[in-house]
């Protein structure tokens, strides 16, 4: 590569690194305003017009708390726990194909930080090391609360990674690639990994709101039980970074479910948008316009994502942690399992969307089962 | 004894199937809360709007004169009496000739003041107050101060207006009612 296409990739790096703190920036605001309009309030609107300062506003909070160090903890990894937090968080950015390519004379750059063959492979170790800023985190503040937090999140994260786990291999299997630009360019138009795999789409949908912390599976930080979770003892920017990290994992999150399960860049219509551009605006122009259009669909997917992640936070009551750890070890573990199974035959049989039949035999069994079942028995309510 | 007629009552039967699958539960759940995310918001965007408190709402006082613009409190002195967190206090004086338009009764307040960190706002006052002079008034609060200069507030703040005199605005329920449902200042 020359010295051009390798500032066009530097540009590209920077932006989707720029893009990802920004909406997570933001989505700390959304959060609250989702979670006020869902309760029927209107969430801070004080800091400007619809609040939107509320971010800076709090930014500057953050930065101006005490920065405290707990004396007894251990200094390098108290600080090390919420970088590390940041850093694994928005390193999984760097394998997403945000986009289809860039023409720049007479090259053709991926829009794509880094193209890896092995690209899930990598999310999924990034995935896995997350752990570790909270593991380190709660460890370093030498107090009981804070370990117990860092246990429970760490507990949750390795069996829900099973699952998840599982889920991709189904996907994998589906599309004979490891790389995500593959597993994207096969869900070209309409063809999303959904319509083949909505068993898989489940599982990997439950396992990355277990992989975020998020509600229903938001045990990690309890104030009932644990004070605060893991980041007890923080405060100022670090706790900030806890908090943000928590933000960019579910975008990030939201963006590999749309590689994986939603077609990534693709749209339906995409190949009339694309012939429309290129007769508009030739072949260099037009190539580039249609990345931007697809680029920015694969954006709007993860945004919604988003908004999705925090729809479920307030509706859903969370699990207690037996519950937990029943729902990702008897539940989502041997279903992740009979997905690859069937997902096998169906390869095997040269059917794509062999997966349907679990989501069929789960129906007829819920039906006759819901039938069957012996009438609600009422305790009258004036005993 | 049912106390509400939107109580469930409760079913400890063991969980179907399909409500084992939490999926159609959390579904129908979402469904709820989307609609609440359009639904017409509640929220009064208070200091800039705000809502009709009711003709019994109990504000500021306000030391009230008679038609002919003459006070009417004659500093008995029951107000301070009756008030249970000792927020009043007065100095009395005696009415000469020439200010026979300004005070109706022979002895009057020469000093009023209500310590408003103090005042409780319960009311007490306007109760035992044998010449309807102190009421609390229902349209206006006593403004944020933070000064304690500006807290004990003097005759000259609390004696009515006769350009703008302060009158109850409704008397029965329907007519606040109306004016609950209408009234977004
Ligand atoms: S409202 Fe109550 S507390 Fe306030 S001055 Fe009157 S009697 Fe005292
Ligand atoms: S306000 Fe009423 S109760 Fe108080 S001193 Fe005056 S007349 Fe007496």
């Amino acid at each position: 590569m020359d010295t051009a296409s390798w500032i066009i990739k530097a540009l590209i790096i920077v932006g989707v690194f720029a893009v990802t703190l920004l909406i997570a920036t933001y989505s700390t605001l959304a959060e609250r305003k989702i979670a006020g309009f869902m309760q029927d309030r209107l969430g801070p609107d004080r800091a400007g017009p619809f609040g939107v300062f509320q971010p800076l506003a709090d930014a500057v909070k953050m930065f101006f708390k005490e920065d405290f160090i707990p004396a007894q903890a251990n200094k390098w990894l108290f600080i090390a726990g919420p970088c590390l937090s940041m850093l694994t968080a928005l390193m999984t950015s760097a394998v997403i194909p945000f986009g289809d390519t860039i023409r720049y004379e007479e090259q053709t750059i991926a829009v794509q930080g880094v193209e890896l063959n092995v690209g899930i492979l990598y999310v999924f170790g990034i995935v896995s090391l997350g752990v570790y800023g909270l593991m380190i985190g709660g460890w370093a503040s030498n107090n009981k609360f804070s370990l117990l937090g860092a246990v429970r999140a760490a507990s949750q994260n390795i069996s829900y990674e099973i699952a998840l786990g599982l889920s991709i291999i189904a996907i994998i299997m589906s599309a004979g690639s490891l790389s995500l630009r593959d597993i994207v360019n096969q869900q070209h138009g309409f063809a999303w990994n959904i319509f083949y795999q909505p068993v898989g789409f489940i599982i990997f949908v439950t396992c990355a709101f277990a992989e975020c912390n998020r509600t229903p599976f938001d045990l990690p930080e309890c104030e009932t039980e644990l004070v605060g979770g893991y980041h007890t003892e923080y405060s100022s920017m670090k706790l900030g970074f806890y908090l943000f990290s928590e933000y960019i994992n579910m975008f990030i999150s939201s963006l590999v479910v749309s590689t994986l399960y939603l077609g990534g860049f693709n749209y339906p219509g995409m190949d009339w948008v694309y012939a429309k551009l290129t007769a508009l605006a030739g072949d260099t122009t037009g190539h580039n316009l249609a990345t931007l259009i697809g680029f920015l669909a694969l954006f709007f997917k993860g945004l919604f994502g988003v908004f999705f992640f925090m729809w479920v936070r307030w509706t859903v009551p969370r699990f207690r942690f037996d519950q937990l750890m029943d729902l990702g070890w008897k539940a989502l573990f041997p279903l992740a399992i009979l997905n690859i199974f069937f997902t096998g035959a169906g390869e095997m049989l040269g059917y794509h969307g062999f997966t349907w039949i679990i989501v069929g035999i789960m129906t007829i069994l819920a039906a006759t089962n819901a039938v069957k079942a012996p009438p609600r028995k009422m305790y009258p309510a004036d005993v | 004894m049912q106390l509400t007629n939107r109580s469930k009552e409760v079913s400890k039967k063991e969980m179907t199937f399909a409500e084992r699958l939490y999926l159609p539960a959390i579904v129908s759940g979402l469904g709820i809360t989307i609609k609440h995310f359009f639904a017409k918001k509640v929220t009064i965007r208070y200091p800039e709007v705000k809502r009709y408190l009711g003709p019994v709402f109990r504000g500021q006082h306000i030391l009230k004169r008679d038609d002919e613009g003459r006070e009417r409190c004659t500093a008995c002195g029951l107000c301070a009496v009756a008030c249970p967190a000792e927020a009043i206090s007065m100095v009395a004086a005696e009415r000469t000739k020439e200010e026979k338009h300004l005070y109706r009764e022979e002895k009057y307040a020469a000093v009023y003041e209500v310590n408003m960190l103090r005042c409780i706002f319960c009311g007490l006052c306007e109760e035992a107050c044998p010449k309807q002079a102190v009421y609390l008034r229902h349209d206006q609060f006593v403004p944020v101060f933070t000064e304690r200069e500006g807290v004990v507030y003097g005759k000259d703040k609390l004696v009515e207006d006769m350009n703008a005199r302060y009158n109850r605005d409704s008397w029965t329920k329907e007519e606040w009612s109306e004016k609950w449902k209408n009234e977004r200042v």
